[in-house]
């Protein structure tokens, strides 16, 4: 289990590496000179050359890389162009409101898709089962963007039940959240659906049910559980959409987490602060595949980790 | 994942879709026989329909219109769907904040998304599946390299890199679709390895090596025929995602410059007229969730028709 654990740590830290990477190459192969692209093209000669001086862009390249990763490790972006304060600051600062946003959207995914996948399962072919199919098919395919402005037609300026934009009140949450759980309703429920329904065929499932036990707990303790493994997979994976969505959803709502102020970065080219929220995205990514991962072995113990 | 389960969203496919043998999806033909073959077909054929559509609308639809889409037209502002224009002409979507016609634009957004979709899904396919075959077929060093390039891929939410390099590369049309090849070669490059592990081990291919074929002819004749059934079907999902894709990196301003409005631009430019002319942001977003839910049903007939394990699971 030990030596599972460092294993999987060493493969987070390549992936990691890797971002960081494809980050800096991203940035520095690109035409144009970052300096010059930062501060626009009214901006002096000396302006630039002081600001390429500053990020140590006039070095040759691997030295640049070098300590680009050395300064990572030190969790040093450098300071937001425009905001006046350490990149990783003012991402820390909005990371609480992403973080709040693709909880309540996978909390609300979760409660939706379990209840309806189970319905769906237990009377395949049925009426709830042709509507939960058109649901997912919904879900993957209307884009989130405009999904979240016909919600905010409808119930902010038609109906006026909801606020539109900001993070006042819980209210506030409502139509962003729902937003971006949306298209994981459909994923998940469809997946819980499947694995339900492979596992409903098993011989211990009949055994449970000879036995005697209500149709419930013979889906709920014994079905179910033999169906999370995938499901939890899936969720992890799904964090990382959510968080990806999440930029999406945010711009939409003016909802201030790391979404928005990564668009707002790279509108202004503030590229230390687009470093500093991409990689503090990705590594929340990892961390959570991570322990997903990790959770594989307290869930099935037949999965022995290596 | 033993069932149908249609691509969970970005990156998610390829687990679903590589798990079906390549050994029934290259056998369409004998499945086409039967009845329930028939009946596939007709449903192929049917869902097809509204995809064909869209592709003729993108196609010869900005030449019927009577005016360019990007002309300004201040007397015509914000016209609901269905008023008349001064010179007579009926605005059926309505007209914009600037007076472009709404339906113009987005038969014009059609053809973007049209173009970004198919381009992207050729160019991230030819680079994933040539990486896929080589990492499968000749594995080494080489295939150790793509393959960690592909998990660091994965590792990232793809629209952060999406949006990471289109923001580097500035907006255009060209660039969208470099962008999103670069982010969505990895799909396609996992299902070819792993169709490539499994064939090269097949009879019929060890049988053609001990005639004396080389890997030229090996991979061209014998791997290649068996990935394309599987790729056929994630080239269809990656369509639908890849469109939504470019309308998002749109939305974000990353996508198609102000003079070549696609459905995600329009979109945004919407959004400060949603008081007034709700018409703007919904038109060109139904046009392209419609156009999102035909790739969808098309790709899930489609994996009905080629792989006839997985018919009606879902």
């Amino acid at each position: 289990m030990a030596a599972y654990i460092l294993r999987r740590l060493g493969y987070s830290t390549f992936v990691l590496w890797g971002a960081l990477t494809i980050v800096f190459a991203s940035i520095r192969l690109a035409p144009g000179d970052p300096a010059q692209l930062m501060l626009g093209t009214d901006a002096s000669a000396q302006d630039v050359a002081a600001l390429r001086q500053r990020l140590g862009l006039d070095r040759p390249i691997p030295i640049q890389y070098g300590r680009y990763l050395l300064d990572a490790l030190r969790l040093d972006f450098g300071s937001s162009l425009r905001l006046d304060q350490p990149a990783l600051q003012a991402v820390a600062e909005r990371l609480g409101a992403t973080a709040q946003l693709a909880a309540s959207a996978m909390l609300l995914a979760v409660l939706v898709s379990f209840p309806l996948g189970i319905w769906a399962a237990l009377r395949p072919r049925s009426i709830v089962d042709g509507i939960v199919s058109v649901l997912s098919l919904l879900g993957q395919s209307v884009p989130g963007f405009w999904l979240g402005i016909m919600f905010i037609l409808l119930f902010a300026r038609q109906l006026r039940w909801l606020p539109s934009a900001g993070s006042e009140s819980w209210l506030h949450l409502v139509l962003p959240a729902v937003t971006l759980a949306l298209p994981l309703v459909g994923v998940l429920t469809r997946l819980v659906r499947s694995g339900l329904l492979d596992v409903l065929h098993e011989d211990y499932i009949r055994t449970a049910r000879a036995k005697g036990l209500t149709p419930r707990s013979v889906v709920s303790r014994h079905a179910l559980l033999n169906t999370l493994i995938p499901i939890i997979t899936l969720i992890g994976l799904q964090l990382g959409h959510l968080l990806g969505g999440a930029v999406i959803v945010e711009t939409v709502f003016a909802w201030p987490g790391v979404g928005r102020l990564l668009v707002e970065a790279i509108t202004n080219r503030d590229y230390p602060l687009v470093q500093a929220a991409i990689l503090m995205v990705t590594t929340g990514f990892i961390l959570i595949n991570f322990l997903v991962d990790l959770s594989y072995g307290y869930l099935d113990p037949r999965v022995r980790l290596r | 994942m033993s069932t149908g389960l249609r691509s969970p969203s970005h990156g998610g496919a390829p687990a679903a879709v590589s798990a079906q043998s390549p050994a029934a999806a290259a056998l369409p033909a004998s499945s086409a026989r039967s009845e329930r073959g028939r009946r596939q077909q007709l449903r192929l054929v049917l869902s097809a329909i509204p995809l064909g559509l869209f592709i003729l609308f993108a196609a010869v639809g900005p030449l019927l219109m009577p005016y360019d889409p990007v002309t300004v037209r201040t007397g015509e502002r914000l016209k609901p769907p269905g008023e008349q224009t001064r010179d007579g002409a009926r605005a059926w979507l309505g007209t914009d904040q600037v007076g472009r016609d709404l339906l113009a634009q987005v038969l014009q957004g059609a053809r973007i998304s049209l173009l970004v979709g198919i381009s992207t899904v050729a160019i991230a396919g030819l680079l994933g599946i040539a990486a896929g075959i080589i990492a499968g077929y000749y594995g080494g060093l080489l295939d150790g390299f793509l393959m960690r390039l592909a998990d660091v891929q994965l590792g990232f939410p793809s629209i952060l890199l999406a949006i990471l390099i289109a923001a580097v590369l500035g907006p255009s049309v060209t660039n969208v679709i470099i962008t999103l090849s670069l982010t969505r070669w990895v799909t396609y490059a996992r299902v070819a390895r792993a169709s490539t592990l499994v064939a090269k081990e097949r009879d019929f291919v060890t049988a053609a090596r001990a005639l004396g074929a080389r890997d030229g002819r090996l991979l061209g004749r014998h791997i290649l025929p068996s990935i394309i059934a599987p790729w056929a079907v994630i080239a269809t999902v990656e369509v639908g995602l890849v469109i939504i894709a470019e309308a998002s990196l749109s939305f974000l301003g990353l996508g198609t410059p102000p003079d070549q409005p696609s459905w995600g631009l329009i979109v945004a430019n919407g959004r400060a007229y949603l008081n007034t002319a709700w018409w703007i942001s919904t038109m060109p977003g139904l046009a392209l969730s419609l156009v999102v839910i035909s790739v969808g049903i098309f790709g899930d007939r489609l994996r009905d028709y080629l792989d006839p394990r997985f018919a009606g699971t879902v």
